[in-house]
């Protein structure tokens, strides 16, 4: 089960290693994103996932906000 | 959308997938710096002035007024305990009689605008909608400041 996280918890993850992924689409991402995050739109996870993430690695996700 | 990526990740393999549920906007609201074309755009929390005068609801707006004026302004956002915003205090609800409380005398329940918007942005929403003022606050309604439309305007226009 994913483990939902605040912004303290996130940052000493990116610190420990944690690959940091942004699933927004890729053109708002271009715009802005967090420090150090990769682009992987929600749509593309499926075929993508598996060849730009490490999986003995910890990942954390994240979108604009709750919705 | 990032609860279904999470899950989907670990359905593809993933043993240690977190989910920052707050997301970009949480992280943009902290004033944390950000990467991309749009991230040397000055925004509305920038801006915003956080020297503002404040008012708890159960103050009386004559003690208010001349704390405020005291400190050259002609607005106070109202606030509670937890800095949540309830109020709006412009220089009309200021001129109203001393002894109302300021539950009585305040805007209530005034729009309120997130940190992370555009300057841009926020400079035509409050021209188009005459707004002086506009709270600006946390996800969760917490004042970050108060962003006066003259300083809007003028912030967007040095990037143009």
């Amino acid at each position: 089960m994913p483990t939902e996280i605040d912004r303290s918890k996130l940052q000493s993850l990116v610190k420990e290693g944690a690959q940091l992924v942004e699933v927004l689409p890729a053109d708002e991402y271009e715009e802005e994103h967090l420090p150090g995050a990769i682009s992987l739109p929600l749509r593309r996870l499926e075929t993508e996932a598996v060849s730009l993430l490490d999986r003995t690695r910890p990942v954390i996700v994240y979108c604009w906000d709750t919705a | 959308m990032s609860p279904r990526a999470a899950w989907r990740l670990e359905s593809l393999g993933f043993g240690d997938v977190y989910d920052y549920v707050a997301g970009k906007v949480d992280w943009m609201a902290a004033g944390l710096p950000t990467e991309g074309t749009n991230a040397q755009h000055p925004r509305a929390g920038e801006v915003a002035r956080k020297d503002v005068p404040t008012a708890q609801l159960d103050e009386r707006l004559g003690d208010v007024r001349e704390r405020v004026q005291a400190v050259g302004w002609d607005a106070a956002v109202v606030i509670n305990s937890e800095r949540v915003v309830l109020g709006l205090l412009r220089s009309k609800e200021l001129e109203k009689d001393p002894n109302l409380r300021i539950e009585q005398a305040m805007r209530p329940g005034p729009s309120t605008f997130r940190p992370h918007l555009s300057i841009k942005e926020m400079a035509q929403n409050m021209t188009q909608h005459k707004l002086e003022s506009s709270p600006i606050t946390t996800l969760d309604g917490r004042l970050v400041g108060l962003l006066l439309q003259k300083d809007a305007v003028q912030k967007a226009g040095e990037k143009e």
